[in-house]
């Protein structure tokens, strides 16, 4: 059996699929160049739960909720869900935090670095350029032999874990919905003010999530892989899928008028070159090593990739960290502790490339 | 010659470097590649494609692929 999805077209029209998707969730209510943001909407959601008070960020963003469930049902159709994991499992969740906080230092995952820059900020070209290093950096380990060993089957009950937890969440935003311009609904957080009070409909953010899911599971779509396997191999297939991504969501801005070009006054952005680029950087390498982009780890664990879960989870405490600690950005500038954070996060996953490569044990 | 690169329980880029680093040693010949994730099977198709040469087989059993590269 052919999957149309794995040929060329296939990634450009998933990419184009995604781009547009994505501004016209924009359109909809969610926050401005923030169409789909895995990294942001992972940290609304670590606000909603409480893992950090940062009042203008708490909103369980059912596009996660549906990007898990849309990949599950794809990998079930088509025979491809298998639980797994055992690979390196506490060095995907440290991935995954400072995947977060650098992420938080740019503000945006790469899918929202493309999305900024279809919107016309061009503070983005600092963030890309950095994902670009970062990710760089990353191949330089790969072609030294790095590697997080192998995984093993597991149950399948283990491979549903990650898929539950997003039920959880979707069941208690359905008990608990946002009342009326309150900060409280029984023990969720909303924002009232700020992103996390942008957001389309609940139903609508669901199903986009998971017709996102679905697709991005068949075609393998992932930002991190792009650019890597256009470095590592010259191989550009992933890279036209988010190329397409660009241009797609570039039309459908100037269509709907979103298109704003310049850097300064940008939606939930700062004009940090440097910090733009070395929080950026610091994701990229983190993606690199941890093997996808965030958007991907959360179609892995669909699949019932136990490691790439962890990933998930280390995002989402990550952005608890990056919230009560000072770490994140805000559009006045990096965070009081932003510096430090991106040094140390930068210390710990060069330590990870580095020793990271005996892992040959079948 | 035949080859094998046991690529399975690893995710990309792995399957694809070992693949690749086998063209390297080995100018033509058939290489037995195991991989257990269908990403990785469409991955080392594709790169095995670009450096001519050919997927003659792929065998699927216990969710595992394997898949006979050729070049002559």
């Amino acid at each position: 059996m052919k999957n149309f999805f794995a040929t060329r077209w296939g990634i450009i029209s998933v990419g184009g699929g995604i781009g547009m998707l994505a501004a016209l969730l924009q359109k909809l209510g969610n926050p401005g160049n923030m169409g789909i943001c895995v990294a942001c909407f992972e940290r609304d959601i670590a606000g909603a739960v409480g893992l950090h008070r940062a009042e203008v960020v708490q909103y369980m963003r059912p596009e996660i909720i549906g990007f898990v469930f849309g990949s599950l049902i794809a990998a079930l159709l088509f025979k491809e869900f298998r639980a797994r994991g055992g690979s390196a499992p506490i060095v995907r969740f440290v991935l995954g935090m400072f995947a977060m906080i650098g992420a938080l230092v740019f503000l945006g995952c790469p899918w929202r670095a493309m999305l900024r820059l279809a919107g016309g900020d061009f503070n983005a070209i600092a963030g890309i350029l950095g994902l670009v290093c970062g990710i760089w950096i990353g191949t330089l380990f790969f072609r030294n032999g790095y590697n997080l060993g192998r995984t093993v089957t597991s149950h399948a009950a283990s491979g549903f874990l990650l898929p539950l937890i997003m039920l959880g969440f979707l069941i208690l935003m359905l008990i608990f919905p946002q009342a009326g311009g309150q900060p409280k609904s029984g023990i969720l957080f909303y924002s009232v003010s700020g992103p996390g009070a942008g957001h389309a409909p609940l139903f609508l953010s669901l199903i986009i999530g998971m017709l996102i899911g679905f697709v991005a599971q068949r075609s393998r779509f992932c930002t991190m892989g792009a650019f890597r396997d256009l470095i590592l191999f010259r191989q550009t297939h992933l890279f036209m899928g988010v190329l397409v991504l660009v241009a797609a969501a570039l039309i459908t801005n100037l269509i709907l008028g979103q298109f704003k070009p310049g850097f300064e006054g940008q939606p939930v952005a700062h004009t940090q070159f440097v910090w733009n680029f070395a929080g950026m950087a610091l994701a990229g390498l983190a993606f690199a090593l941890a093997g996808g982009c965030p958007g991907r780890q959360l179609f892995l664990s669909g699949e019932g990739d136990g490691d790439a879960a962890l990933f998930v989870l280390g995002m989402i405490v990550g952005a608890g960290f990056s919230h009560n600690f000072g770490l994140a950005s805000s559009p006045k500038g990096i965070g009081p502790y932003g510096i430090a954070a991106v040094i140390a996060g930068f210390a710990v996953c060069l330590f990870i490339g580095f020793f990271m490569r005996k892992g040959e044990t079948r | 010659m035949k080859e094998t690169v046991d690529a399975r329980g690893l995710s990309c880029p792995q399957p694809v470097l070992m693949v690749m680093d086998m063209f390297k040693k080995m100018e033509k010949g058939e290489i037995l590649v195991m991989t257990d994730t269908q990403a990785s099977r469409e991955n080392v198709s594709r790169a095995a494609e670009s450096k001519g040469w050919t997927v003659s087989s792929v065998q699927e059993q216990n969710q595992e692929y394997h898949l006979t590269l050729t070049k002559s």
